[in-house]
């Protein structure tokens, strides 16, 4: 029987790490993420899991060791957040391009400098094209949900890539929520048993992992590449119709809100869609047909399901809880207008950067832009295409 | 204890790294490679960071290593490894695996010294039953013959070239074995390949040791050094015997100089084959000739006092 408890974002990943039980975990202890690893260190130590943990120097030997261990022939899974995304950069590459299914949730930070330890998307959004799959959650239930699908995803046999499971910094992971927790047979006998794949450990067939490809093949390399990515789509709709069945909650590409007769829309990720999903019901008492669109799949990203979902509005704001410096727009802002430049009647599309840093995203920030969208619908002019809400100017 | 090394059934043993790699004509590391997996009496699971050896050795669709080998990238290959032989652990205790393996990385001394060092210091740290073994050529070679840490006092390089302004490099070299050896851990040795018996006979030993073990080796680079092609085994003899290269190992805390040289000679028999040395012998740089020795001379003297001061310690356990 599920079990229904009230805990934080991190002690509910945790709990689905623990229940999935990995060979291998390697650790280093991020603000907000620390609480998580530590929590699962604890499980290690006291016999909980069978997994071997490394406790490393830093985040490029946590990623280092993941690489090493998940070409050994096992489960492998990290942690991290902000700063220690940053320095795994180079090593988020390999995994992905040596095609080793390690699984990493990341608790959102805000970048430095300033320093700032509080949630923010800049670090996911720095690590989007490192050829990860990436699944955005709203709360400590779809983080946990989250955890135990992308093992799934991860190890599929027409996959095998590496998935972030991202989720807010303090936001999500420090507050306590009711989560249901699943028995831990039902996600035992979900994720199966680990499958290798040319394990570095089987010294009877050796193989060599990470090889020199000059001008003569390397492109055919990264073709394949990203031919796996488009088989990403189907597998995470798969995995999540199956998840269904042993929980009864439905996952998809995206979430939507009150979107199929709404005239106008906002595109949010994680956990601020909670908050302008009662803007939304707010303002929808007082006759504003609003909607919500909430990315889960961001890498590969669903152009053209969101594009559907999204073509018949009138207007949309697509709030970035990260800038793109030196682009015009934010990050999951130019997703959307891709998803929607192929339609010949376009909604017309602004963008809002909101929440850096930790910065409250509250409900009268999302009435706001809710009240803006009715207003350029109506009269379909935009004053700013782009600008920073709940900002000193 | 470890087998006694029997030439007539090394002789019969399979040579692991094969030819037809694309390692430079006379260049020291392949021996070496070559040495170490031989002396292995386990299978080995390798891991190498990037530099001359691993570019030139597994060039996609081809591969001259006949054992598991993992390269990751440039600065992480013991955290790399430690990540293979946590898993074999893992398995190992799930009983998914039976076999005994022994984990090695092979890593140039830009890769160890330098940009390494922090992942080599942790991997050693934590403990894992591996050996770290560093071909050291005393430059980045593989890019082009840059400076490195391991670069000694006096070089030619192309980034502190032997200039009008600056004669080459004006420090000493990083004592990185000493600096592992302050690791604490249960095996540290040097070796050259000039030495062969004494060289195999360390990594046999080392591979009979629970543990992190570390090995630095020279290997001479021809191209760097600007030395005769052919060689690689003879310079990296003269080292020894000058002492600007001592092989030693340090167990369990012990030192013991495994070949002394029976007439020390001096630093300049080294130096002057190589043309990354020739500009010291000019009459305006000879200081640097007499740093160079004095340092050599302190080193060595330091090393025997040391062998002496640990030998009258605990002797090593097993």
């Amino acid at each position: 029987m599920p079990k229904i408890v009230a805990v934080t974002g991190n002690e509910a990943v945790a709990e689905a790490l623990r229940q999935v039980n990995p060979d291998v975990c390697a650790a280093y202890p991020i603000t907000p993420q620390t609480d998580m690893m530590q929590r699962f260190a604890s499980f290690a130590n006291n016999g909980k899991v069978k997994t071997e943990m490394i406790l490393v120097e830093s985040e490029h030997s946590a990623m280092s060791a993941c690489v090493g261990a998940s070409a050994a022939g096992g489960r492998v899974i990290t942690a991290t957040s902000s700063q220690g995304l940053a320095l795994m950069w180079e090593v988020l590459f390999i995994a992905s391009g040596l095609r080793l299914p390690i699984v990493m949730p990341l608790v959102n930070r805000a970048l430095s400098a300033p320093l700032n330890i509080h949630g923010d998307h800049s670090d996911g959004m720095g690590a989007r094209d490192c050829g990860w799959i990436q699944l955005w959650s709203e709360n400590g239930q779809e983080a946990y949900d989250n955890a135990i699908q992308a093992f799934r995803i991860a190890e599929h046999m027409d996959i095998r890539l590496p998935v972030m499971t991202c989720l807010d910094g303090f936001i999500i992971s420090h507050s306590i929520e009711r989560i249901e927790y699943l028995d831990d047979d039902a996600v035992k006998n979900f994720v199966g048993e680990y499958k290798q794949l040319n394990p570095l450990l089987n010294i009877d067939k050796p193989v060599s992992y990470g090889p020199l490809i000059l001008p003569d093949y390397y492109m055919e390399y990264r073709r394949a590449q990203a031919e796996v990515m488009t088989k990403v789509n189907k597998v995470v709709r798969d995995v999540a119709k199956d998840f269904e069945k042993i929980s009864g909650r439905k996952y998809g590409l995206f979430e939507t809100y009150r979107l199929d007769d709404a005239e106008v829309g906002i595109v949010i990720l994680n956990s601020a869609a909670g908050t302008t999903k009662d803007a939304i019901d707010a303002l929808r008492d007082k006759g504003i047909k609003a909607g919500l669109l909430k990315p889960r799949l961001f890498r590969p990203f669903p152009y053209e399901e969101v594009g559907e979902a999204l073509k018949h509005l009138k207007a949309i704001c697509v709030l970035d809880r990260a800038d793109a410096f030196g682009a015009s727009y934010g990050p999951l802002f130019m997703e959307i207008a891709t998803s929607l430049y192929s339609h010949k009647d376009k909604p017309i599309l602004f963008n809002k950067i909101y929440g850096l840093g930790g910065r409250d995203y509250l409900p009268d920030h999302a009435e706001l832009v809710l009240n803006e969208l009715a207003e350029v619908a109506k009269t379909g002019k935009v004053k700013t295409f782009k600008e920073y809400i709940g900002v000193r100017e | 204890m470890a087998t006694p090394l029997n030439l007539k059934e090394l002789s019969k043993k399979e040579v692991l790294l094969t030819g037809g790699h694309r390692m430079c004509s006379g260049c020291g590391a392949p021996p070496v490679v070559k040495m170490v997996l031989l002396a292995s009496e386990y299978p080995v699971v390798a891991s190498n960071a990037t530099g001359c050896l691993e570019v030139s050795t597994c060039i996609s669709d081809y591969t001259a290593w006949k054992i598991p080998w993992i390269h990751n990238a440039f600065e992480n290959a013991a955290a790399t490894l430690s990540g293979v032989e946590t898993m074999y652990r893992s398995l190992k205790k799930q009983g998914k695996i039976d076999k005994e393996i022994k984990f090695i990385a092979f890593c140039g001394d830009g890769g160890t010294y330098d940009i390494g060092f922090q992942s080599l210091s942790g991997a050693m740290e934590r403990g894992h039953d591996m050996l770290y073994v560093c071909y050291d050529n005393g430059a980045y070679m593989n890019t082009g013959i840059q400076r490195s840490s391991a670069t000694p006092f006096g070089a030619d390089t192309t980034t502190c070239p032997a200039g009008s302004a600056v004669p080459g490099k004006l420090q000493q070299r990083k004592d990185l074995t000493k600096i592992m050896a302050a690791h604490g851990i249960p095996y540290v040795a040097q070796a050259s390949p000039s030495h062969w018996s004494d060289l195999m006979k360390k990594v046999r030993r080392a591979l009979e040791i629970k543990g992190p073990k570390f090995m630095n080796i020279i290997a001479p680079c021809n191209r760097g050094w600007r030395s005769r092609t052919d060689d690689a085994i003879l310079l990296s003899r003269i080292a020894v015997e000058t002492c600007y290269w001592p092989i030693y190992e340090i167990e369990n805390g012990v030192l013991r100089v495994t070949s002394k040289p029976k007439e020390k000679k001096p630093l300049t028999e080294f130096l002057k084959p190589q043309g990354r040395f020739k500009h010291m012998f000019a009459p305006e740089n000879e200081w640097m000739l007499k740093v160079a020795q004095e340092e050599i001379d302190k080193n060595w003297e330091r090393l025997l006092k040391e062998e002496a001061f640990t030998a009258q310690q605990e002797p090593a356990k097993e």
